[in-house]
């Protein structure tokens, strides 16, 4: 698992990548009322607005980690944004993405590094 | 925060893990631990236990105190019977609002309750205008808690059977946990309950007896403000302002017949010209109830528009988000008069898209006041 400093996390599926955010950012979000995701399909370069997710306090945007296609995206969260918060890493998960570049994947944190980020 | 000010019960919201924010110059707890969703939730079931201390509580004192008020209050003060509570704002010369409160009759002297943002203001404005033929003196020796919720009644009688006594908008002095405390069946929740006035050093040993009650969890500002907007209630600064008048307010309820054009005590405060002028020919716009049709919450500052396209805005939400017992986003805010029936779909331009919301009555829970 790698981590972004915008508090995603990213897991290597094969030739695609599961991108969710952390435990630590729906903490600091509250709790999570409406998820709006990308179209299957879409071609997105990092750092794209990709995901529009609302807690009880506010707006905020999940960005794309990578340049890539979104291969799929989780029904079930926007049905039940709560997921997101129940299971941030499992269940939660956003989208997955298909990298042009899967050496983007490299930019990014691993687990201790990101937990000296949060501490 | 080292330079806000605390209530008496800060100490206590930190041990119980609150989040703690600014606002009106005090850190308050915005959640505790449960969140937000579940504090509005056990509010609505059971109880919960606000601390407002941060607003502003003040007597007036004097022979003439109702009349004097209302100079500068539009509603009947004088005719509130002893022991009894009535809403009301402070308007300013034209008819804008300047303040919402809570008045009560507690016998020798007027309780006012206002705004913490406003406090300041308010008092001077009292004092200005007031003394000396009346007093106007600020109580800063109470912190004031809110118990909300439908197990309130159980929970404060089990302190003084008194409690259970009193029916919506009474006040009385009660005894609680050993302090003398200025209670009123009323609060800003939609909910029954209690606010109760408790000299600062009772303060903590009042509210950790209340919440070792088993129905009672403290309660942050968010979920005041998700509770407040199901209950179709103006946030002061937000839904209603100097720029609002209590008409296009849809607060016309609050000014009695007896202080509108034709009543015995017409007029005589300020901003009664532009305000009766209002009432005979009508409003512009007007504060309605917005329910997004679809998942997105739309939040104060959205504009809306009267239809899918085209550039004529006609409002903006004041207050919006989502509401956790309706289970869907709400909202309120201004649109023009020929928007504002029940029934009517606008447009909320969110992210560069036009999205429907339906006029809706509030409040969008209801109400469960013990009458």
């Amino acid at each position: 698992m790698k981590y972004t400093e915008e508090h995603e996390w990213l897991r290597t599926e094969g030739d695609v990548v599961v991108v969710g955010i952390t435990e630590h950012a729906t903490t600091q979000l509250g709790d999570i009322v409406f998820v709006e995701l990308p179209e299957v399909g879409t071609t997105v370069a990092k750092d794209d607005e990709a995901v529009v997710i609302e807690s009880v306090k506010a707006a905020s945007d999940i960005v794309a980690p990578l340049d890539g296609e979104i291969v799929e995206v989780n029904e079930a969260l926007a049905e039940n944004p709560g997921l997101a918060n129940e299971d941030a890493v499992g269940d939660g998960w956003f989208f997955k993405i298909k990298p042009s570049d899967p050496s983007q994947m490299d930019d990014y944190m691993d687990e201790a590094a990101y937990k000296d980020l949060i501490a | 925060m080292s330079d806000l000010l605390q209530t008496p019960l800060h100490d206590l919201h930190v041990e119980r893990g609150a989040k703690m924010v600014p606002f009106a110059g005090y850190a308050m707890p915005v959640q505790y631990k449960l969140g937000v969703m579940k504090e509005h939730e056990h509010t609505r079931a059971k109880a919960g236990l606000f601390d407002v201390s941060h607003m502003g509580q003040v007597r007036v004192s004097g022979d003439n105190a109702a009349a004097a008020l209302e100079k500068l209050i539009p509603v009947d003060i004088i005719g509130l019977g002893e022991s009894r509570q009535r809403y009301g704002f402070f308007t300013n010369e034209h008819g804008g609002i300047m303040d919402d409160l809570m008045l009560a009759n507690r016998g020798d002297h007027i309780f006012v309750v206002v705004n913490a943002a406003c406090k300041d203001a308010d008092i001077a404005h009292m004092k200005n205008h007031l003394e000396p033929d009346v007093m106007v003196t600020p109580v800063p020796d109470r912190a004031l808690f809110a118990l909300q919720g439908p197990a309130a009644e159980a929970v404060l009688a089990a302190l003084n059977p008194a409690a259970a006594d009193m029916a919506f908008m009474d006040v009385a002095t009660l005894d609680l946990n050993g302090a003398e405390c200025w209670v009123s069946r009323s609060g800003y929740t939609g909910e029954d309950g209690y606010e109760i006035s408790v000299p600062n050093d009772h303060a903590v040993a009042l509210a950790e007896t209340l919440l070792a009650h088993d129905d009672v969890e403290p309660i942050g500002l968010g979920a005041r403000d998700s509770l407040r907007l199901e209950g179709g209630l103006c946030l002061y600064g937000h839904d209603i302002d100097t720029e609002t008048t209590p008409i296009q307010a849809a607060l016309i309820w609050a000014i009695q017949k007896v202080r509108r054009a034709g009543g015995d005590r017409a007029g005589g405060f300020p901003g009664a010209d532009a305000i009766f002028s209002e009432m005979a020919e009508g409003v512009s716009r007007k504060r309605v109830g917005l329910i997004p049709e679809g998942r997105a919450p739309m939040r104060e500052g959205v504009p809306l528009f009267a239809d899918a396209e085209g550039d004529a805005q006609i409002g903006a939400i004041t207050s919006g988000g989502f509401g956790p017992t309706v289970g869907s986003p709400v909202a309120m805010g201004y649109v023009a008069t020929a928007q504002a029936s029940p029934g009517t779909t606008v447009y909320g331009e969110l992210r560069g898209k036009r999205l429907p919301l339906t006029v809706s009555k509030m409040p969008f829970t209801p109400a469960n006041f013990k009458r």
